[in-house]
């Protein structure tokens, strides 16, 4: 199985990267467009600002590929913000395969979050045999409300996606390779789709 | 319904073996941090701290390899520090693995850098461990692993981290560390009340009641220890239940 991790600048993929390999797949991290619509499987992973990495995803002409690929895709934090159609992070314009807009977290709230949070509700086959009100280890600064894609969600301050899930797109808010063993449930729930 | 606490577990390298000492210094060696590192994910970090302990004063750089083998155990956040006083060096830890870095002795002699590694990475990679001493009655900045004074005081030393970025702060109480004697409580919650960031207690764990107590009286996001699980004093499994028991978020 062929697995791709897209690269872009600013993105820390290493720890997906270190994740994978210890589920016996080594990725293959690029931004090619020919080797990336080969993928079986193609993950976005995400540290970085959702304005430069929309800039990046068109100016690669990354964003249609994405948009019209066929297999399993994984977006990872800001890979699942960029997912949506727009973000609050630098005015981007995202993806628009998942309906919502991505926006900053307001209040009485340390910014970011940064810890462990329970996921409910959980949706889908990426959620197999994930237990119900699991902690999974969040970074963000950045949400996504509830919204009809949500196949998971989280409390700070607000309830918030923890993942999507639309055809064959799925992403998650938190950081699966920093969650555990249960977020390593989820990384091989999805390398099984 | 917020945030679990987190339990971390810290491992201070010199070469490739975890060692501990009192106050900051008499380092005994303790075993491998592969080792070590596997067994605390195994029991439920929550997140794991490396931090080689040498670098600020040798600048050896051979530490990559060691952290690397970390990495590759570590499935929750892992934190390195040691010597950071450039972008190079982080650009290079992110590359080993890490998730964080700890920024201490060159975030003292050029703040900027907090912010500088802030802009480039985020700033949830940016944690800035600090060490304080009581020096007649006022807490007191030390640097270069607690090795030397500064004229800065803690309270003003934290508001400027702040200001500059950092995504975490990590107190350690000097005084404290490697006696078991608990917590510095009453600064743990002075910082804690004052930043708008999660903050980290350090130095003096001798007791899963000292974890509460830095949880619900200092109110700290996270607490961190050493010799009291590399001793085997205390198992993070257990430490984890009870302060479920006490009806603290934790994650089991």
């Amino acid at each position: 199985m062929k697995v791709c991790l897209v690269k872009y600048p600013a993105g820390n993929v290493k720890s997906v990267e270190i994740a994978l390999k210890r589920l016996g797949i080594t990725p293959v991290l690029t931004s090619d467009p020919d080797t990336l619509n080969k993928a079986d499987k193609l993950i976005l992973p995400g540290v970085g600002h959702a304005g430069e990495l929309s800039r990046f995803l068109e100016a690669e002409n990354l964003a249609e590929l994405i948009r019209g690929f066929k297999n399993p895709v994984l977006g990872i934090c800001l890979g699942m913000q960029i997912m949506c159609s727009a973000s609050e992070e630098g005015n981007a314009r995202g993806l628009g395969i998942v309906d919502g807009n991505v926006l900053k977290f307001k209040g009485e709230l340390k910014v970011p979050q940064i810890g462990w949070n329970r996921i409910y509700n959980l949706k889908g086959p990426l959620f197999k045999n994930v237990t119900e009100s699991a902690y999974v280890y969040y970074v963000n600064s950045f949400y996504l409300p509830v919204v009809n894609c949500t196949s998971g969600f989280s409390h700070y301050g607000t309830e918030f996606s923890a993942a999507v899930e639309r055809d064959n797109f799925f992403g998650v808010q938190f950081h699966p390779e920093k969650s555990g063993p249960e977020g390593y449930r989820i990384i091989t729930n999805f390398l099984s789709l | 319904m917020g945030l679990a606490k987190r339990i971390i577990p810290c491992l201070d390298v010199i070469g490739n073996t975890t060692v501990k000492g009192v106050n900051f210094s008499g380092m005994v060696p303790l075993g491998s941090p592969v080792e070590m590192a596997t067994l605390y994910c195994r029991q439920g970090a929550d997140e794991l701290v490396f931090l080689d302990i040498e670098a600020s004063v040798k600048n050896t750089g051979t530490i990559f390899k060691v952290i690397e083998e970390v990495a590759g155990v570590v499935d929750v956040p892992f934190t390195v520090g040691g010597g950071i006083s450039e972008i190079g060096h982080v650009e290079k830890l992110m590359e080993s693995g890490a998730d964080k870095i700890s920024l201490n002795s060159a975030a003292l002699l050029r703040p900027s850098l907090i912010s500088d590694i802030a802009r480039r990475f985020g700033s949830q990679c940016v944690v800035v461990a600090v060490d304080y001493m009581l020096l007649n009655g006022t807490p007191m900045v030390m640097s270069h692993g607690g090795k030397k004074k500064t004229d800065r005081k803690l309270i003003q030393w934290v508001k400027e981290i702040i200001d500059s970025g950092a995504g975490e702060i990590l107190l350690t109480a000097i005084d404290r560390d490697g006696t078991g004697a608990g917590f510095d409580i009453e600064n743990v919650s002075r910082i804690s009340g004052l930043a708008g960031i999660p903050v980290i207690a350090s130095g003096g764990a001798g007791s899963p009641v000292d974890f509460l107590d830095v949880f619900t009286r200092g109110n700290a996001d996270a607490a961190l220890a050493a010799g009291i699980f590399h001793r085997n004093e205390l198992k993070i499994s257990e430490l984890k239940e009870f302060l479920k028991d006490n009806n603290l978020e934790i994650r089991l």
